[in-house]
């Protein structure tokens, strides 16, 4: 199947992938890729894809959706590297043909696909943002060291890293904004971003006596 | 000086826990008493802790001596007068607070004032068990992983009062028995079960809204963070029952909301859905399907 790649200059980088090189023209495509360009409802599409940041596929839909219109999510921690995940974001609107066109499209690029609903956080951050903001809370009020934080975690559970140095190698100023953006929706405490990366949001920002950010 | 430990004795050495225990101490050359009520648990113990060994003899771990003096280090007993001679005892009892207790304060009576005592509580204080016994300072956490004669962290907790000769005591019987060790406060969970009780219930949650698959839940951690298990079909390895009991310990003592058990996990629970050992749980283990919520 063609498709076009609608880059921009939005927070989606999934143009910038070496994995999708080779689109062809925007008429030739029935699959169109928006990554971080401002999206244009087209029926005349097979299936439109939506790279989404931190927001949710209603934000550019509505909540009752496009019927050929999914949002997804490439899963990066930070500045690291993309996984091989792509979470693919499902609202009322969608058949399971769509559903099933989009999972080959990224299974046809090597990645592995999961369905979830249009929720911000989406699987991923949603479980993993709580953790880390727990894990820094708990070095903080000095239950152990981060290096036996770490440690417990890759030795006690097999974890490839512990929670620390991982959201710390990823950039706390990226977890900051995803631990926001699902406080916002889900006001808990453990989804408020802990001290320390609101510590780096603001030395991010170059506001280092600023509360709000 | 640190105290130098030639014997170790395993209370609840009839059980998983106890029985791994005992074979990581034996396995290091202590003498090792292993502690049980039942002598059924006992024997069965020590039946697995034979195939265990002979399976590691098989695949070239260790040799045919090895296993036969590690045996023979090991030797059981139902009375617990004969852990007299115990340099360090520890604990895999039932997870109970009044049962620890109990347990280290006959353990006054028995034991030689410079005996160790580390507990392998995963939820309960130290300082409260500790609390049971007349020589507190000698009371130390010693938190084993599943199995334990494979998984080589161990937790460390000081309580409140736990000398720091006890301490590095422990500390050190750990590295001399080839085991890693971490240093936590005396806090509910320590850190293992402190990071991931609340995460394993925030999966349960996530089903429970509705917000993907457990096969696609598990799938999405898996691919990307490089776990091995994910947590629903952890979950379902260790019971969802126990998931329960971890909650109401772990909550109680913390009030922290993502440590509460999810409605869902009760209904689960109260409908025999506990895992793999009743061939169901987030997963079917009889035709590979998927419990949804």
């Amino acid at each position: 199947m063609g498709y076009a790649i609608m880059s921009g200059d939005g927070a989606a980088r999934f143009a910038d992938d070496a994995i999708l090189a080779g689109g062809v023209g925007y008429a030739d495509a029935d699959v169109v890729v928006y990554a971080g360009s401002e999206f244009a409802p087209d029926s005349d599409k097979r299936l439109i894809l939506i790279e989404l940041g931190d927001e949710c596929l209603a934000d550019h839909v509505g909540e009752a959706g496009l019927p050929n219109v999914l949002g997804f999510a490439r899963y990066r921690n930070g500045n690291d590297p993309a996984s091989p995940l792509v979470e693919l974001v499902r609202q009322e609107a969608h058949g399971d043909e769509v559903i099933a066109a989009a999972r080959a499209f990224f299974e046809g690029l090597g990645l592995t696909v999961v369905v979830c609903a249009d929720r911000v956080g989406r699987i991923v951050s949603r479980l993993v943002v709580p953790k880390y903001n727990s894990a820094l809370r708990l070095l903080d009020d000095g239950l152990a060291t981060q290096q036996d934080m770490d440690l417990t975690c890759k030795l006690g559970l097999g974890y490839p890293d512990g929670p620390i140095e991982r959201v710390c190698r990823g950039g706390l100023e990226h977890h900051y904004a995803r631990s926001k953006a699902l406080f916002d929706v889900f006001p808990s405490q453990t989804n408020a971003p802990a001290r320390q990366a609101i510590v780096a949001r603001r030395r991010s920002l170059g506001r280092p006596q600023e509360y709000e950010a | 000086m640190t105290k130098r430990i030639n014997t170790v004795a395993v209370c609840g050495a009839g059980g998983t826990m106890g029985m791994g225990i005992a074979l990581v101490a034996a396995r290091a050359g202590h003498r090792t008493l292993c502690y049980d009520l039942s002598e059924n648990a006992l024997a069965n113990a020590n039946k697995q802790s034979r195939a265990f060994l002979q399976n590691s003899v098989s695949r070239g771990k260790i040799s045919q001596q090895d296993m036969d003096d590690t045996l023979a280090r090991m030797s059981a007993t139902t009375k617990l007068g004969d852990l007299a001679e115990a340099d360090l005892v520890i604990e895999a009892i039932f997870e109970s607070l009044e049962l620890k207790q109990s347990l280290v304060r006959s353990l006054d009576d028995v034991c030689d004032a410079s005996t160790i005592f580390g507990s392998n509580t995963s939820t309960l204080s130290i300082t409260q068990i500790a609390s049971g016994s007349a020589h507190p300072e000698r009371v130390v956490g010693l938190h084993f992983c599943l199995p334990a004669q494979l998984m080589k962290l161990i937790e460390v907790s000081p309580g409140l009062l736990t000398s720091d000769e006890t301490t590095a005591a422990a500390w050190a019987w750990c590295e001399a028995s080839g085991q890693i060790p971490v240093r936590t406060q005396d806090r509910p969970g320590f850190i293992l079960n402190a990071l991931l009780v609340p995460f394993n219930n925030d999966a349960i949650r996530a089903v429970e809204a509705g917000l993907a698959s457990p096969e696609d839940i598990d799938r999405a951690i898996k691919t990307a963070l490089g776990y091995k298990m994910g947590p629903l079909e952890l979950l379902d390895m260790v019971g969802l029952d126990t998931q329960v009991l971890l909650c109401e310990a772990f909550y109680a003592s913390t009030l922290d909301p993502r440590a509460a058990a999810p409605p869902l996990l009760h209904r689960m629970v109260a409908a025999g859905l506990l895992g793999r050992k009743t061939g169901r749980g987030f997963f079917d283990y009889n035709t590979n399907a998927m419990f949804g919520a």
